[in-house]
């Protein structure tokens, strides 16, 4: 009996299977001699088309190191990732927390204080934290097709008392940055009253969704005429497709501000490396790659302007933000409050 | 020493068991006959290993085979029907006998082209089951027991399907391949008569227990038992 | 003589090869399955305290959230069993119109493609702004379809799960040995009589498991629910597992209601396999000539077609609006930037190895599910253990790769291996496509030749390739087809294992949205849905021949 030809086909299949297993593992991490540095941030930072790729250029440019981008779907899932790898994380650097979990970060104790002096870093707003460094910020807003709504709603009270005012698409705050932004933003307008609001609200909400992308979209498709965004939103239609159709509602009681910010981890090799990245990401080199990539207003001091159409965006006459604090110990109490006043 | 010794076979399924014992001698054909329900079938797929049986023995050719894999039983089957794959031609439905994986070799294939012609299919080789009619299909099964060269045979009423005419043939057939292949064969039939043109003893079932063993002619002709009278519809 | 048979008998046993118990192949598979299942549940549980978990299991909101979820599912479930019947049968009974093997193949494409695509699609459809809206103001009707609320969490499982129920339900027909056919012509049946006599007995074998998984599909659905459902109150435990993991972070919480969500759909589905127990095969050689009498009954092409039109209609609106939106987007900026590619390749291999893993997995589950029920005589282990492979389904995604994460993390290889993690989870997330869809085959297979095999020493390797595989190839192919497609559209894990090299095309159409270019997106979604069908086709052709899709 031959060399049987069952047995070279099953030779085959299992050098291809083989095969296919060895493309799909990249190598077991080849000895550098650069430094490495790594940084944990959201998706859209490190996509293509966000500040990633730019950022990693120029500050390899000068710290002779690899900058090492790991993208996380958003900043809820950076602390979980960090939470779940305690001690054990790789990262260096944890870039794109909002305030909203920076206290939750903090009490992970891996955030190392990043001994930086603020008033020399031109920040554009006031800031203490001895822990997390902001590089960009943005005022939540209501943005409205101006080719469907010829009366934007110019306050909170507007938009939900007027029942004739259209609808409204908004992000989950239990699933997305967005929709925790607009509960807070609720809360902070109204107070006590703010399931009250809620109520009123809920007819004209036309759906909720899990995340901003699907809000967003189906606004574009025209769903309904306003939808939760950022102030910026109406500079990428403006710049990119040279449109002024959509815009953002001013109102009168203020816009609640997302703050992004970086934090160094506690312990870890590159220390150093980590505070010459945390003070590259504060200098105009990084600010100035923010507007037009990550479509938010730079934290620290730019070298060139604004593009032209961020000064036609929306100016929120006030700030309104919780303090971290405040957010972690009330968000769980109040997300409940909006559950029940949505459900009824 | 009987060929075939089957001592004390008992097997439970349920609430339903089956009892038998027997023994038989070599080159002689054995026909079981009962009711439908009466335990046929489930004797042959026992002495073919198919079932388990809770106690007993079965010895074929002075070697115990109680436990041992159906493949390893110096024994071949012809069912009622499912005989070929379906997918499969002729040639390799009958070398499966050979080897089950199909690795033939010069002896192998000499085989099978005897086997073949024994059945009278010569030149069947490259057919598909499905353009043979009834009665081709159960003879190229038979050429592939006989491919086994097992000593044993079981036929599990492989002939039912089949018209009278055709049956009668296949009978011949098998009454002329006992002879040219020494082999010892067990038939579970229907039609105790044309059993009995083949089968030189038989047993007959009822609800599971063995009631009856002698001479087929015997059994046939001057049935003693009430239960075996009222079977075969004498009065 | 004597010698002649022992000789005979060592030749054999000594020619027979290595002998693999019935079992073996199908425990480890179940081995695999539940090591990954339970020990990322239970390291979830294990890393956080046990306190809270007293108080989720009492929450008057998770009950009210399992009841929706169940109540959803249930319909969804339902609706698209009973109109995929219809089609299924009208595809069956015309199968030689022009275009057939297309439309198959467009049946399989809803299920392969990302939701968040399907969502706009469906939109762009049934919408406020839609389509029929539209068309309704067009002809003067003041009033308005509402999709958002139960209307549109159904519709949008119609979409994708109807056409799998057909795709599902379409080979039965196969099963119907020629003999029933001319039987009943003989006996002057009529369409009803046949649909009553012949089709639903063979038909009931297969319905239990595609209900089951559309069952488990509609009860895990989350972003469809959640967006369509129009706000909280159509809420399914996947939200509050995804809130659980990711906002409160408390993956013990997240655990259990992975669990709670794992126990309930075992149930479901155990029920529904009880309540519709599978028959046993009809014997005969089974052909595909499919003689059926009714062909020519008056006004029976006329339905055929109908209901065939109605269905494609349905499914393919969304689609071409797909189409529409990526053919009026920048195709040519799209398809020349590189990235595309490569991570169109990366989806491509991550595809191959899930539908590589699931095919082995659940191969191995089914023959030891057929072992159980032909030789040790174990109908009810043997049906547990495929149920065993469709439970993947229920437990999140999310939930394994975060466990399998927490798991991993100590020995530190979890980025370099993410690829690897992802096919394994995406493997699993298919192989219940690959139990239904194969399982019935080998199972008749079994039926038929089991104790032919046994006599002849048929088994393992020999038994696969001369005996299952040329059987089994068609649905094989077309599961692997399916697994391929699936994963290759998922976005599910990568996300979450992190990512620096590793771009996926359903990721980067992520990052699109996310930089604001949906239009670019739409023309992604388009090349995406484009690719999925190729890769379809392709293994369909390779693995399942010339005449592969049925």
């Amino acid at each position: 009996m031959n060399p049987p030809q069952f047995k070279s086909k099953r030779t085959v299949f299992i050098t291809s299977l083989l095969w296919l297993l060895t493309l799909l593992t990249p190598p077991l991490t080849v000895a550098d001699a650069k430094p490495t540095l790594t940084i944990y941030t959201y998706e859209s930072f490190v996509s293509k088309w966000g500040p990633g790729p730019l950022v990693e250029k120029a500050f390899e440019a000068e710290c002779s190191c690899d900058l090492r981008f790991i993208g996380l779907e958003d900043g809820a899932a950076l602390l979980s990732r960090l939470k779940l790898e305690g001690e054990r994380t790789s990262a260096d650097i944890v870039l794109g927390l909002d305030t909203s979990l920076t206290k939750e970060a903090l009490e992970t104790g891996l955030f190392a204080p990043h001994k930086m002096n603020i008033p020399e870093l031109g920040l554009s707003l006031p800031w203490d934290d001895a822990y997390f460094l902001p590089y960009d910020y943005g005022h939540f807003a209501i943005i409205y097709d101006t080719q469907r709504l010829n009366n934007p709603p110019h306050s909170m009270k507007a938009l939900i008392e007027n029942d004739e005012g259209g609808k409204l698409i908004i992000q989950d705050p239990r699933t997305s940055t967005p929709g925790l932004g607009l509960l807070l933003w609720v809360k902070s307008v109204f107070g006590t009253t703010a399931p009250q609001a809620w109520e009123k609200l809920a007819p004209r909400i036309l759906t909720v969704t899990k995340g901003w992308s699907e809000a967003y979209g189906l606004f574009l498709k025209g769903e309904a005429p306003m939808v939760l965004s950022y102030t910026t939103s109406p500079a990428y239609h403006m710049i990119a497709e040279e449109s002024d159709r959509y815009q953002a509602a001013d109102f009168a009681e203020g816009h609640y501000a997302q703050i992004e910010v970086a934090g160094k981890i506690v312990n870890r090799p590159q220390s150093k490396l980590a505070d010459d990245f945390l003070a590259f990401m504060v200098s105009p080199r990084f600010q100035d790659l923010i507007p037009t990539t990550n479509w938010m207003f730079p934290a620290g001091r730019t070298e060139k302007p604004l593009p032209e159409a961020f000064n036609k965006l929306v100016r929120p006459v006030r700030t309104l933000h919780f303090t971290p604090n405040e957010v972690t110990t009330h968000r769980k109490e109040w997300i409940n409050e909006w559950l029940h006043s949505m459900s009824r | 020493m009987p060929f075939i010794e089957l001592e004390a076979l008992c097997y439970q399924r349920e609430d339903w068991q089956l009892k038998a014992a027997f023994s038989l001698e070599r080159g002689e054909c054995l026909a079981v006959i009962g009711p439908s329900g009466a335990g046929k079938s489930t004797l042959l797929s026992l002495i073919a290993g198919f079932e388990r049986l809770i106690s007993g023995s079965i010895r074929i050719n002075g070697r115990d085979y109680t436990t041992a894999e159906p493949a390893d039983r110096p024994v071949t089957s012809l069912f009622q029907e499912h005989n070929l794959f379906a997918h499969l031609s002729v040639k390799k439905n009958v070398g499966l006998g050979r080897h089950p994986g199909l690795r033939l070799n010069q002896k192998d294939h000499l085989a099978i082209d005897q086997a073949l012609e024994a059945v009278g299919l010569s030149g069947y080789h490259h057919r598909l089951p499905e353009s043979l009619s009834g009665g081709e299909r159960q003879r190229v099964a038979l050429a592939r027991c006989l491919c086994r060269e097992h000593p044993l045979m079981l036929l599990d009423e492989p002939f039912a399907a089949l018209d009278p005419a055709l049956r009668s043939e296949m009978r011949g057939l098998i009454h002329q391949l006992i002879k040219s292949h020494d082999l010892t064969v067990i038939m579970v039939s229907h039609h105790p008569d044309e059993a009995a043109e083949i089968a030189s003893s038989g047993i007959f079932l009822h609800q599971g227990e063995l009631k009856a063993k002698g001479v087929m002619s015997d059994l046939l002709n001057n049935p003693q038992l009430p239960l075996l009278r009222a079977y075969l519809g004498v009065s | 003589m004597d010698q002649r048979v022992a000789s005979l008998h060592e030749s054999l046993t000594g020619r027979s090869q290595l002998r693999v118990p019935g079992w073996l192949p199908g425990g480890l598979s179940l081995l695999v399955i539940s090591l990954i299942l339970f020990a990322s549940l239970s390291a979830l549980f294990f890393n956080a305290q046990l306190a809270s978990l007293t108080t989720t299991l009492f929450d008057p909101y998770l009950l009210r959230v399992l009841r929706f979820t169940l109540w959803q599912a249930s319909l969804s479930t339902l609706l698209s069993v009973l109109l995929a019947i219809p089609v299924a049968r009208a595809l069956a009974r015309r199968t030689t119109f022009r275009g057939r093997s297309v439309l198959l193949l467009l049946l399989g494409l809803p299920v392969a493609t990302p939701v968040i695509v399907v969502i706009f699609g469906i939109v762009e459809i049934y919408g406020n702004n839609g389509t029929l809206n539209h068309l309704i103001r067009l002809f003067g009707f003041s009033f308005q379809v509402n999709l958002y609320g139960l209307t549109g969490i159904l519709i949008a499982h119609l979409f994708f799960n109807m056409p799998l129920a057909v795709r599902m339900l379409l080979p039965a027909w196969n099963q119907i040995p020629d003999e029933s056919w001319r039987l009943a012509s003989q006996l002057g049946m009529k369409s009803g009589s046949l649909f009553k006599l012949i089709e639903w007995p063979v038909l009931r074998r297969v319905l239990p498991g595609s209900a089951g998984i559309i069952f488990l599909l509609c009860f895990a659905s989350f972003a469809i629910v959640l967006v369509l459902g129009g706000g909280p109150r159509a809420t399914t435990i996947e939200v509050a597992i995804y809130q659980a993991l990711r906002f409160d972070f408390e993956p013990s919480k997240a655990a259990l209601l992975a669990l709670i969500q794992l126990v309930i759909c075992t149930l479901t589905v155990a029920l529904l396999h009880h309540w519709l127990r599978a028959l046993p095969l009809s014997s005969g050689l089974a052909t595909t000539s499919q003689n059926r009498p009714d062909l020519n009954q008056p006004g029976s092409r006329l339905i055929d077609f109908g209901i065939i039109l109605v269905a494609t209609t349905f499914v393919a609106l969304p689609l071409l609006a797909l189409l529409r939106a990526g053919l009026t987007g920048p195709v040519l900026s799209v398809i020349s930037d590189q990235s595309l590619w490569s991570a169109a390749l990366n989806s491509l291999m991550i595809a191959i190895a899930a539908a590589g893993i699931a095919f082995s997995l659940g191969m191995a589950l089914l023959t030891t599910s057929r072992y159980l029920r032909f030789h040790r005589k174990q109908p009810n282990r043997s049906e547990l253990l495929e149920l065993s492979g469709s439970l993947t389904l229920v437990v999140p995604p999310m939930v394994i790769a975060t466990g399998l994460f927490s798991l991993l993390l100590p020995f530190g290889f979890v980025f370099d291996w993410g690829l690897v993690l992802v096919a394994m989870i995406n493997g699993l997330m298919v192989l219940p496509y690959v139990i239904r869809l194969v399982g019935p085959a080998l199972l008749a297979n079994g039926e038929h030749y089991h104790h032919l095999c046994s006599e002849l020493g048929i088994r393992g390797w020999h038994q696969f390739k001369l005996i299952d595989w040329p059987i089994i190839r068609h649905p094989a192919a077309f599961s692997m087809g399916l697994c391929a497609t699936l994963s290759f559209g998922d976005l599910g894990v990568v996300a979450l294992f992190g990512t620096h090299d590793a771009m996926t095309l359903p990721l980067l159409l992520y990052h699109r949205i996310g930089a604001y270019q949906f239009e670019a997106a739409s023309v992604t979604a388009l090349i995406l849905a484009l690719l999925c069908l190729v890769v379809f086709r392709v293994i369909d052709l390779l693995i399942g021949g010339r005449r592969a899709l049925h």
